[in-house]
């Protein structure tokens, strides 16, 4: 009996500057095969369908188990994370290409700094005033964290900002990972003393206001953030944040 | 006078941990990370973190939780800082809390706890069954901040290749290979912490990330850090089998209910609604109803392989078991164990509130790590370690959710100390040995990047893999091991011929993963080596030939030493503090 195959297309670039080609690849099947498990078969044996020798390909993974958020790639056109992508639910040949909206690095790999830049922009934590043993912290109740752990879930993995029409360079939209977190922190009752800095930050080119409400940023999200709730709530505050702001002038 | 430096290497709860004291003192740090410390393995850590609160009425008190992880370890763990652990870890929660972890909570608004293997209590303070990433998050969130004002640098995409030590052998800093551009730099410092996490990979598959190579503490073994306890790993008993990894279930499945058990009858076919109750074998419940289902994980892992290897009653003749939710509400479900249920139900597609998932034991941990004193400093002066890579807290074997409480705890210690340290240092007398040391990594890199040989690391690694979790998990072998030390020797023999089929200088994970291999093997030997010797069972550690605890000749810290790389690790023993709490037997 032949072996069961799986088809994969990789999109292969060897830096920024090199031209990127698709290579084939022909692997056996096995069963709860994932596309990260096809990665490290190339790996182990680097020859491409037509029987070309090639190189291991690089990309970026860690937990596999689609909480670190290190993995997001586009599987057949879809920005979705490699470890949580089997290959029984995918249509072949499996094409793989790198996020198309951060800049590569080689193969599939990409950077994606700009999200840990713009939590640093809207100082996304809660500023303690030390790690002594000061105390229990505020009382929270479970209806709270219930409608906050949500959007703690976030694992940077930049889905929501890849598939959002308005994320380019033109507007330097900051994107909906960072608006929940705004949520998140304005929320938290001691992390709320930010709120003002955060909403200003949100406020002008690049804010918020930059959103066209495509709403595919929630349907990408792998961990299901209710990524549109949380713009519209945060567009309030920033609307309101600035009729105050005017009125203080 | 310029704020004293200092390295941390690592950027998991231990590292940031450490980070965060050194920053808040004043000090500055540049932070090494193989990714984005965001990322970092303890996000994978699900169930929760211990700390004897006693907010559920039950008389819980911190000297409760240090007897049961000195028990839980079978009291091979130093007991004055494990002691120190426990009384800290209250207000650790607090901490944490503090800093905006969304923790579950009872109905008046204060932190819920359920309970875990290996104690009575209701211990565990949790957030959904994603504790480790709210834990990690909540330190990165901090870590920013400080980066914000300027006390942190981070160095992300950077991989820890040496520690640079002056003449008399104390450490200047270190060398580090940038992942992207392949640079080779040192960096100067009179204090390193290593937080380097776990050593999962020499075991091929396991529940650990991808980073977990144990890469990091090799090195510095290889440098003449002793390695400590490096025998005892710890197999996790619910693990779902992958074809890249074992992931894991978190052991809060089981403290909130979950029940393992299979078919009485060898090979029975209906399915698990048709089986009643009485055709069902709760072997746990059955075989230890005090605990339960939460035995500590080396009982409950022996447990499941006698199940499915000597009683032949794996599911369908498979090596699985049941791990059964199903009697339990959605609801409460959702809200408890959201995070490892959604898991289960994408990695294997069967929804686990209406079907028994199907797990088996995987490695999970390593109880060993690099030696430190109580200060969190290895024998080479200047250099710390904190968390998985270390082995203080722990014993023969780890208690659910004492992991996470171990690791920020030790960073907290690690960080100070450090500190403290850097004060009283003898300042460097040149800076001669960085430039000795980045020629040394200069040849290593050149060598490996243009070898001539027909071996595959990745290949090769396979291999190790296969053999360490053949001969060095569940059940011990003198004879196997024999077997596996032989087999590692070879590999390190044919790593000798091992060829990139990637030379190129840009982004080579290929590059970085051969140079991590050769350490992962290094390392191997540790715990093959330090398990032949070690003739007895105490925790994690079992041999079926030597059945029994033998406290006369081995209640003794295993101390490993670099000697080189053909004569293989030396051995040799330190006696265990046990001045708290006198060594009973362990019987759960």
């Amino acid at each position: 009996m032949a072996t069961k195959t799986v088809s994969f297309e990789i999109k292969r670039q060897a830096s920024p500057d090199a031209p990127a080609v698709w290579e084939k690849f022909e692997l056996e099947w096995r069963p709860g095969m994932n596309v990260i498990s096809a990665m490290m078969e190339i790996a182990a044996n680097p020859i491409t369908s037509s029987g070309a020798p090639t190189t291991p390909v690089t990309y970026d993974s860690n937990c596999l188990e689609e909480i670190c958020g290190s993995c997001a790639m586009l599987i057949n056109g879809r920005a979705r994370m490699a470890c949580s992508s089997l290959v029984d639910n995918l249509e072949q040949p499996i094409r793989v290409e790198p996020l198309s909206k951060f800049p590569l690095v080689r193969d599939l790999q990409v950077d994606r700094s700009v999200l840990f830049d713009n939590l640093m922009a809207v100082k996304a934590w809660v500023p303690v005033d030390g790690t002594y043993d000061l105390g229990s912290g505020p009382r929270v109740f479970p209806q709270q964290q219930e409608a906050n752990y949500p959007l703690s879930n976030c694992i940077s993995c930049t889905c929501c900002m890849e598939v959002c029409p308005q994320f380019n360079e033109e507007t330097g939209f900051v994107g909906a990972a960072t608006i929940a977190q705004v949520k998140l922190f304005n929320n938290h009752p001691t992390g709320k003393v930010f709120k003002e800095d955060r909403l200003r930050a949100l406020a002008g080119d690049g804010g918020i206001q930059e959103c066209g409400f495509a709403q595919n940023c929630v349907e990408a999200c792998p961990k299901q953030l209710p990524l549109t709730e949380a713009i519209s709530d945060i567009n309030r505050d920033v609307l309101l944040q600035k009729a105050k702001d005017w009125l203080r002038k | 006078m310029a704020a004293p430096r200092i390295i941390v290497v690592g950027g998991g709860l231990a590292g940031l941990a450490a980070v965060i004291k050194i920053a808040e003192a004043g000090g500055a740090v540049d932070l090494f990370s193989i990714v984005p410390v965001k990322r970092s393995h303890s996000v994978c850590a699900q169930g929760g973190i211990n700390a004897a609160k006693n907010l559920k009425g039950e008389g819980d008190t911190t000297d409760k939780h240090f007897d049961d992880t000195i028990y839980g370890g079978d009291f091979l763990a130093n007991q004055t800082l494990v002691k120190r652990m426990c009384e800290a870890a209250p207000g650790i929660i607090d901490l944490l809390d503090r800093m905006g972890v969304p923790f579950n909570r009872t109905p008046e608004g204060l932190l819920d706890f359920r309970r875990f293997g290996g104690t009575l209590y209701n211990r565990t303070a949790f957030a959904g069954a994603t504790t480790g990433q709210q834990l990690l998050y909540a330190l990165d969130e901090q870590v920013r901040r400080f980066e914000a004002d300027g006390h942190v640098k981070k160095y992300e995409g950077w991989e820890f290749l040496s520690a640079v030590l002056d003449s008399k052998g104390h450490a200047r800093g270190i060398t580090a290979l940038n992942l992207r551009t392949m640079e080779l730099r040192s960096f100067a410092a009179d204090a390193i912490i290593l937080a380097t996490g776990g050593i999962g990979a020499i075991f091929g598959k396991s529940t650990n990330s991808v980073v977990c190579t144990g890469s990091a503490q090799s090195i510095v073994f290889q440098q003449g850090a002793y390695y400590a306890n490096g025998e005892f790993i710890q197999v996790h008993p619910t693990s779902i089998p992958g074809e890249d990894k074992l992931r894991l279930m978190s052991e809060s499945a089981r403290g909130e209910g979950g029940r393992v058990w299979v078919p009485r009858k060898a090979g029975d076919k209906r399915p698990f609604g048709q089986i009643p109750a009485a055709e069902r074998f709760y072997f746990l419940e059955e075989w230890y109803p005090k605990y339960g289902n939460l035995v500590p994980r080396d009982v409950a892992t022996r447990a499941i392989h006698k199940v499915v290897y000597e009683l032949g009653l794996g599911l369908e003749g498979q090596p699985m078991v049941y791990l059964d939710l199903t009697h339990i509400d959605r609801e409460t479900l959702h809200h408890k164990l959201g995070g490892i249920l959604e898991i289960y139900e994408k990695f294997v597609g069967v929804d686990p509130c209406v079907e028994p998932m199907r797990i088996f034991p995987g490695m999970h941990y390593t109880m060993g790590g690099l030696w430190v004193d109580f200060n969190q400093m290895t024998n080479i002066p200047g250099i710390f370690a904190a968390g998985e890579c270390e082995y203080q807290y722990h014993g023969a074997n780890r208690l659910g959710a004492n992991s996470l409480v171990s690791c920020i705890y030790g960073g907290f210690q690690a960080g100070p100390n450090a500190l403290q340290y850097v004060k009283n240092a003898p300042p460097s007398e040149s800076n001669g040995h960085h430039e000795a040391e980045l020629t040394r990594q200069a040849e290593i890199n050149n060598k490996l990047i243009t070898n001539q040989g027909g071996e595959n690391p990745f290949r090769l690694w396979r291999e190790l893999g296969q053999v360490m979790t053949e001969h060095a998990t569940v059940s011990r072998y003198n004879k196997n091991l024999k077997i596996a030390d032989q087999k590692i020797v070879e590999l390190i023999e044919r790593y000798k011929n091992v060829n990139l089929s990637d030379r190129s200088q840009w982004a080579n994970t290929s590059f970085a993963f051969a140079r991590q291999l050769k350490n992962m093997l290094e390392l191997s030997r540790t715990v093959v080596l330090g398990a032949l010797l070690r003739d007895e069972s105490r925790g994690a550690h079992y041999k079926p030939d030597f059945p029994d605890r033998n406290d006369e000749k081995f209640l003794k810290t295993t101390k490993a030493s670099f000697t080189g790389s053909v004569e293989g690790p030396r051995f040799e023993y330190e006696e265990v503090d046990t001045q708290y709490i006198k060594p009973r037997p362990r019987r759960y």
